[in-house]
């Protein structure tokens, strides 16, 4: 009863979805205030729609009820409750429920956050969604329904995989669909804007917050992807540039191109078309990120099961959705006018430059993803193209892109001076060389892209220590913290998002510069060093979970002589699908991480056990915590709460001709 | 003597007990074992979705990995050692696609990306500019300006 | 105006690949040796073991060579057709046993039937690897003059046997 409840919830979700995403926009079109009114009210109630299905899914999780086909194939009657609950989005047909319940929760919070808006305005960008929530409706009515029945059910599920019984599943998924998902309301703001002919700084100054807040989101949502590659796949790495990693890093670096666009726009009123056709490129990355993870096309570890049907119904809905924004953009970008002059060398000019280099390492790792399908397409032979071509592509693309994160920030709007730049930034300059230089040696071994990438990381923060003081110097104010509580929070926001970067830099430096690791065969009582650890294997003894049986191992760590810690790593095998994994254990640490993972059993109760000592790898992480940080500190920024208390001005219609831009 | 032959025989058992308590590495060589990761990692297994043949599981990358390993200590190039898988097994096995006519779009791809993104945002720039500057005030816009201005100071 | 199409050029393109794509197999993998010479073994026979099969002995003459193992799934989902093939005498098909046991590949044989007048035995892979071998079943067509002319991967079934196989022994046997 309770699924064909979901099942019923969502078709009602369906046609409300349909009205949401036409009425309004032709309401917005003829002037039609009732006929606009309808977006709010639809938004609202395809949300509730939605999450009633969610409920009822999650209900059908949580009671075990394997009649469902999709909880038989996904859940287990041992797995735990937070996974069993996790497993609503663990394959295809639920991860679909998951997005488009999360594309109703940013309707709603646009159907919240516009009052500032024109109501035409607010119109559009709620049926933008609404039209893209029908193509998710409507691929899940037909072709992946999660609630459809197994009949007669089953007696016990097949269960998770165990790969995603772990807590990262429980998180991950939701984050950085909250990211690609809220690049949609970007997209909207793009589409509103060219349909109703009005693209001027206030559409960027709008759209800003909502592309920080999607940013902020998937930020942490990769982040947090390669953490737990990092912890739970055993092999220590966290970034293999495999395709459905590629998918979500894309967008990424769209978003982030975005963000400092819309700063030139919404600052100089330049580059609104460079803007608009962003932010439709950010929302495509995010489907054609879709549709490589559930079509078959590429090969991935990521990849849900497959099925030709599926990725054709992704693929007509991307033409529909891509192809369409890019046709309106096509038609409606060239009437629109240009904003304030500048010249090459200048904060536009640089965020700019920026611009043009995010977007090239955009299209090589797009290139890269998609190369072999297109030789393969061509029948010109199959290759692979792996980390070796992106790390080779990617450093030299990003190196000039960061060195410019330096200068941007000190640059000024309209027309800036070379040679005055460098004077003000020599000493930054030059200590990050020296550092950058003896750093390495001191650590025990120099490499050229060592230096670089510590190089790179001072500069950035050098830098931000430099434009501050500039900047305090410039405030009135009492005393030191009180100049600093003068800068306005967007600043704020840019500092650390930037030194968010520094230490994300930092730390893919240091670890792939100087971690080591060890493959040693171990009887019990014998040691291994590494890294100045001294590690002892003390044995394994069995060990019995909800629904695994593992072999867990215990070995103490000491460091000159003092203990440290004790870590025990794992061999589960999970009872249902029969499956071995390597649950590898990990003591972090500021400065570095220990990392222990057991291989095979040998003979006389002696393990095969891989040892790693990595430095400063948590600062990968911390790093893009840092930078989301940074994003919500730039949308707590005084204007923009000020804007959402405060309604917009109604303005006579006659007025609407003095918008035209000069042209 | 017979407390000196006691004494010797105590330090030689406890020297060889602590010997016996530091692990030994599990390959037979660790220098090729080096070589061998350092291969493995740019060695795509063939079985896998998407891994490489140094971090897989699968018998086929134990297979392939033996043969390698084979190959190192018979002292054969890295190229050597190429050019035996990928006359097998086609250029899929390299995680590194070779440079030939039908991969230079994708090495030379990214270059190209940014120089034609320089080169068009230099471009655009240069324009714009010549637009804006060709905007000019006629003389009745400069004065309609100028009585707006005079206008608005006189408001209250 | 035309600068504003570029995207959605760009996009055209991109979106016809995808759809190619959907129709290809990404994990399938050509084989290089296809017109190249077939990789020489000479390996104990299944059922004899002090008997030796090797490939020289079958030079002139058009044979298939099948790679299979008692493990393994899609080797029963073929073997029917094998059979058939054997029974119509049309071309001899020889078995190398891959990464099995003895004991278990002659079990197998013996429930499921033996299509093949000689099974050598690759015990250690080493053969397979030479062959490009990355997953059983799959069938090699080799020609009178031991040159690999084409390589079935997965499963051998009837409608690609009657399409491509067949012709091209005949074809071969005729030369």
């Amino acid at each position: 009863m309770i699924p064909e409840i979901g099942h019923y919830a969502l078709i009602l979700a369906l046609c409300v979805a349909v009205v949401q995403g036409t009425i309004p926009i032709y309401g917005a079109a003829v002037g039609n205030s009732s006929f606009m009114s309808v977006a709010k009210p639809a938004a609202r109630g395809q949300f509730l729609l939605v999450l009633l299905a969610f409920c009822c899914l999650g209900y059908a999780f949580a009671a075990k009820d394997f009649s469902v086909l999709y909880v038989a194939s996904t859940s287990n009657s041992q797995l735990p409750l937070h996974y069993r609950l996790a497993a609503i989005w663990g394959a295809h047909e639920g991860s679909l429920l998951l997005w488009v319940f999360i594309l109703t929760i940013w309707m709603v919070a646009v159907s919240f956050f516009s009052g500032h808006l024109p109501e035409a305005m607010r119109a559009r960008i709620l049926a933008v969604m609404g039209l893209v929530s029908v193509g998710f409706l409507l691929f899940m009515l037909t072709v992946s329904n999660p609630f459809e029945r197994l009949i007669p059910a089953a007696f016990d599920g097949r269960d998770l995989n165990p790969l995603l019984q772990d807590p990262g599943m429980v998180i991950h998924p939701p984050m950085l669909y909250m990211g690609y998902v809220g690049f949609s309301v970007a997209f909207a703001f793009a589409l509103a804007a060219l349909f109703g002919g009005t693209l001027d700084a206030a559409w960027a100054r709008w759209s800003r917050p909502w592309t920080t807040v999607a940013w902020c989101f998937l930020t942490i949502g990769v982040a947090m992807g390669s953490g737990w590659a990092y912890y739970e796949l055993g092999w220590g790495g966290w970034w293999f540039w495999d395709p459905v990693e590629n998918a979500s890093f894309m967008p990424w670096l769209a978003g982030t191109a975005l963000i400092h666009s819309l700063a030139v726009t919404d600052k100089r009123g330049g580059f609104k078309a460079w803007s608009v056709l962003l932010a439709i490129l950010a929302f495509s990355l995010s489907l054609l990120g879709t549709f490589l993870v559930r079509s078959g096309v590429l090969t991935s570890v990521h990849a849900f099961a497959t099925d030709p049907k599926r990725g054709l119904f992704i693929l007509v809905f991307l033409a529909v959705v891509i192809g369409g924004s890019l046709i309106l953009y096509a038609w409606r970008a060239p009437r629109v006018g240009l904003g304030g002059g500048f010249s090459i060398v200048s904060r536009e000019g640089m965020l700019l430059a920026n611009n043009v280099l995010l977007v090239a390492a955009l299209g090589s790792v797009l290139l890269g993803t998609l190369y072999p399908l297109f030789l393969d397409a061509l029948d010109l032979g199959k290759i692979s193209v792996g980390p070796p071509y992106f790390d080779t592509v990617f450093v030299p693309l990003m190196t000039p892109a960061i060195f410019l994160m330096g200068i941007g920030p000190l640059a000024q709007w309209k027309k800036a001076s070379l040679p005055d730049l460098a004077v003000r930034l020599r000493w930054a300059f030059g200590v990050s060389v020296a550092t950058a230089l003896v750093v390495p040696i001191l650590m025990g071994h120099w490499s050229p892209l060592v230096s670089l990438g510590l190089l790179l990381a001072l500069w950035v923060a050098t830098t931000i220590a430099v434009d501050l003081r500039e900047r305090l110097a410039h405030t009135d104010g009492s005393s030191f913290t009180g100049k600093l509580a003068m800068l306005p929070r967007a600043y704020w926001g840019m500092v650390i998002a930037h030194f968010g970067l520094a230490l994300f830099i930092t730390g893919v430096t240091m670890v792939k510069g100087f971690e080591v690791e060890q493959d040693v065969r171990m009887n019990v009582g014998e040691t291994a060093t590494l890294g100045g650890y001294t590690f002892r294997f003390d044995g394994t003894e069995q060990y019995k979970g909800p629904n695994y049986i593992a072999a867990r191992g215990s070995i103490h760590v000491s460091q000159d002589g003092r203990d440290v810690t004790v870590m025990y790593p794992e061999k589960r095998r999970y009872t249902v699908q029969n499956q071995t994994m390597t649950e590898a254990a990990i003591s972090p640490g500021f400065l570095r991480d220990l990392y222990v993972s057991l291989g095979e059993p040998l003979e006389g109760g002696a393990w095969s056990v891989r040892l790693y000592h990595k430095p400063f790898i948590d600062w990968i992480w911390g790093g893009c915590l840092v930078m989301a940080v940074g994003g919500v500190l730039a949308i707590s920024d005084r204007r923009y709460r000020l804007a959402w208390r405060r309604k917009e001005v109604e303005v006579p219609g006659g007025t609407q001709m003095a918008r035209q831009t000069v042209s | 003597m017979k407390l000196w032959l006691y004494l010797v025989s105590i330090l030689l058992i406890s020297g060889h007990a602590m010997a016996a308590y530091e692990a030994s590495p599990l390959a037979e060589n660790p220098q090729v074992e080096a070589r061998l990761k350092a291969l493995a990692v740019e060695l795509r297994c063939l079985v896998c979705q998407n891994q490489t043949l140094a971090d897989s599981n699968a018998p086929l990358a134990e297979d392939l990995r033996r043969e390698v390993r084979e190959m190192i200590v018979k002292n054969m190039s890295d190229k050597e050692i190429i050019d035996f898988l990928v006359s097998r097994y086609g250029d899929f096995v390299l995680y590194r696609p070779p440079l030939k006519t039908t991969t230079t779009l994708l090495w030379v791809g990214p270059f190209l990306l940014v120089i034609g993104g320089a080169t068009a945002l230099v471009l655009v720039l240069r324009k714009r500019q010549k637009k804006l500057a060709a905007v000019a005030l006629t003389e009745a816009e400069h004065n309609r300006v100028a009585q707006l201005l005079s206008e608005g100071a006189n408001r209250p | 105006m035309n600068r504003f199409l570029i995207p959605l050029g760009i996009f055209v393109v991109v979106l016809v690949f995808l759809g190619i794509g959907l129709t290809l197999n990404p994990r399938e993998l050509p084989s290089p040796l296809v017109g190249k010479p077939a990789p020489s073994f000479s390996l104990p026979q299944l059922h004899e073991k002090e008997k030796v099969l090797s490939s020289n002995d079958l030079k002139g003459k058009v044979w298939l060579l099948n790679f299979w193992a008692s493990w393994c799934g899609g080797c029963k989902e073929e073997h029917p057709v094998l059979i058939h093939l054997a029974k119509s005498g049309e071309v001899p098909i020889y078995g190398m046993d891959y990464k099995d046991r003895r004991e278990e590949a002659l079990a197998w044989l013996r429930e499921w039937g033996n299509p093949y007048p000689l099974v050598a035995v690759d015990e250690s892979g080493r053969v397979g690897i030479d062959y490009g071998v990355y997953g059983v079943p799959e069938t090699y067509v080799i020609d009178k003059a031991g040159v690999i002319r084409y390589k079935q991967i997965g499963p051998l079934r009837e409608d690609v046997l009657q399409t491509k196989i067949l012709p091209l022994v005949r074809e071969l046997q005729n030369q």
